[in-house]
């Protein structure tokens, strides 16, 4: 541990915001992925044909697991970088 | 002399449980430190891989495919569900929790809620859901043993208990996360094997995942997209399609949306499944270890739902229609266990398949599915043999993460921290190991006389986890407002409500699905538990004092890198 931990600099709160916005866009493309088109759009979506896949149905069984495998790489990549930024600064 | 089924399967089970021992008794350890959390000298890689198997438990591989065979579109709930949950761990706790750097997740509780009381809610909690899901594997050991070796049941528990016994009570953490990684190993190559084989003889294109919106290559369907032509079979039958959502005799959108997001956050509260993200050295390999579990299990469960398919459509079309007397060798083979039975009750001598009650003639357990798989796929005997040690991985995996859960709540957050303080740590590692064996002999006897309600079981852990810790957990991160009012009276309020609704409907069985709140099933009503949590943890929070300055600098630190 580097430096003092209790006292919160400008770029603790910096860090702590670009975390959260990344939080929170990531939890908005968990949900469309999982809830928007696996479940509340399924229906309309299961019209549209992928192959032998009805596409709605798709999301539900093999998309949203897919997505969310590279939601997470893509979290813990973005979230390296800042950290990386964090320690130059 | 050629090796048969038999043979085959004492080799393999007999060659992984040698390996288990051995890696158990390599990777023994001698501080709490190394029992509780494997020192956190845990690579990212190899926690994705135990965690997998701590994750995947005996219904994951043995029921699951089989579950959504019969379910069709709404077997995505168990998908998703249990899939999703990581990136509520990846991006909400996970970090966190590790950078915290304690043993438990009741520890955390406490510090965070500078709270005896709210540690002992949480420890209550922890225990319980650990038991309920622990008895479940146990028997699923004793399932496995029975149907490949036809051992009686309890035989198959009690080897069950001694391995278990062996490893975690020897090795702690670290003994169970090397004895996982292995067993994740043998579990998804037996997984995968199978799931093959069939779809390249049912679609010739050998990945499941592609075979499963690929065309028939064989039999009467032969040219058909297969999920059409399920689709195809379901219509004939009179039964609702096998993609289609939220038509008559499928549940609702409502819920299907509930129980889904149930599992999802319950999963992120499971404790044994949070404690495996102490292991690692760092909040960043916490990251990274949930991304390399959540590649481990999505492999099993991107394979999982195309084996449900291939299973549909090989079930219906051998035998629908089909004289009894020219059924294949692997129905014959199967009956003797009882998972596969046939009646004919309009005495023509064929089997019809049918879900009506009145001409029902076959009756199939859903476990079937993976187990016979081999067989209807025409694989060698050492196939079928893997996928029983494949069974006996995964159900044993799950039952040494639970159990060290419940060794370290007692041995860790009652006696050290709570009866009797100044104990050392050589006394707390003999406590730790007595109640790891203790509770594996409960768990061992749950399993032999399993509580008759066990349907309600997953509902209950999965409920309970969603309306207990995850709010409690993420909001002592992300607020430094919330007060240990506001978390004691959230907890109570979330597992008072969740355990009183399934009790009603799955355990007195008070009313049927026209009473449900919102037409929301018991397996789905942690996720309005969890909302109830929320609401109040935040509405008691605003009119309790703050907490105490040390406590918000704790929730600042945790929420930084470790800067190295």
């Amino acid at each position: 541990m580097s430096k003092n931990s209790s006292s919160k600099t400008q770029h603790d709160v910096a860090y702590w915001r670009r975390n959260l916005r990344l939080v929170g866009v990531s939890l908005a493309v968990w949900f469309i992925a999982s809830f928007g088109l696996g479940i509340l759009l399924v229906e309309p979506l299961n019209t549209i044909h992928i192959g032998g896949f009805p596409l709605g149905f798709w999301f539900a069984q093999q998309g949203a697991i897919l997505v969310f495998v590279v939601l997470v790489f893509v979290y813990a990549r973005r979230m390296d970088r800042i950290e990386q930024d964090d320690e130059e600064l | 002399m050629e090796w048969g089924i038999q043979e085959w399967t004492y080799a393999i089970v007999g060659a992984t449980f040698a390996l288990y021992i051995g890696i158990a008794i390599w990777a023994r350890v001698g501080t709490t430190a190394g029992f509780y959390v494997a020192g956190q000298g845990v690579p990212a890689l190899a926690n994705g891989m135990a965690t997998g198997a701590d994750w995947m438990s005996a219904a994951s591989f043995i029921s699951m495919a089989g579950l959504i065979s019969f379910m069709g579109y709404d077997g995505s709930i168990y998908l998703m569900g249990w899939t999703g949950g990581y990136v509520l761990l990846a991006l909400l706790l996970a970090p966190y929790l590790r950078k915290y750097g304690k043993f438990t997740v009741p520890e955390f509780v406490g510090d965070r809620y500078y709270s005896q009381a709210a540690r002992v809610v949480a420890v209550v909690c922890a225990i319980f859901i650990s038991f309920t899901y622990v008895a479940g594997q146990m028997r699923g050991v004793g399932v496995v043993f029975s149907r490949s070796l036809e051992f009686e049941i309890y035989t198959g528990v009690y080897i069950g208990v001694c391995m278990v016994f062996l490893y975690a009570t020897l090795g702690g953490m670290r003994g169970i996360t090397y004895t996982q990684v292995a067993q994740y190993c043998v579990l998804i190559v037996a997984y995968l094997i199978p799931a093959v084989a069939i779809s390249q003889k049912m679609t010739g294109q050998p990945i499941p995942q592609l075979g499963f919106g690929s065309m028939v290559v064989e039999g009467p369907n032969a040219g058909v997209f297969l999920l059409e032509a399920i689709d195809g079979i379901h219509r004939d039958l009179g039964l609702p399609e096998y993609t289609g959502a939220f038509v008559a005799g499928k549940k609702s959108m409502t819920d299907i949306f509930a129980i889904t997001m149930a599992l999802m956050v319950g999963t992120a509260g499971l404790p044994h499944v949070l404690i495996r993200f102490y292991t690692v050295k760092t909040a960043r390999m916490a990251r990274w270890s949930v991304m390399w579990a959540l590649i481990f299990i999505a492999l099993l469960y991107t394979t999982a739902p195309a084996v449900a398919a291939f299973a549909r459509v090989n079930l219906i079309q051998t035998l629908h229609e089909r004289p009894y007397d020219q059924a294949p060798e692997w129905f014959t083979n199967w009956e003797t266990t009882g998972l596969i039975r046939f009646e004919d009750k309009n005495g023509d001598g064929l089997i019809q398949y049918s879900e009506d009650p009145e001409t029902r003639e076959l009756y199939i357990d859903r476990d079937i599915m993976v187990l016979a798989n081999p067989e209807i796929a025409e694989l060698p005997a050492w196939v079928v043999a893997l996928v029983a040690a494949g069974g006996l991985a995964a159900a044993l995996s799950t039952a040494a993460g639970l159990l060290l859960v419940i060794s370290s709540s007692i041995s860790h957050d009652l006696l050290k921290s709570i009866l009797i303080p100044d104990m050392t740590d050589r006394r707390e590692l003999l406590a730790a190991r007595i109640s790891a064996g203790g509770a594996v002999l409960v768990a061992g006897y749950f399993g032999i006389h399993p509580p008759d309600y066990v349907a309600a079981v997953v509902a209950f852990a999965f409920g309970l986890a969603a309306a207990s810790f995850f709010p409690v957990l993420v909001l002592g991160v992300f607020s430094k407002r919330v007060t240990k009012e506001g978390a004691i009276a959230g907890m109570v309020t979330g597992i008072t409500f969740t355990a009183a609704y399934i009790s009603y409907f799955k355990i007195f069985k008070y009313g049927g699905p026209e009473q449900w709140w919102f037409g929301i099933s018991p397996e789905g009503i942690g996720t309005l538990g969890m909302l109830m949590n929320f609401a109040v943890m935040l509405a008691v929070s605003r009119v309790t004092p703050p907490p105490p300055p040390e406590v918000q600098a704790m929730v600042e630190e945790i929420r930084l890198p470790s800067r190295v």
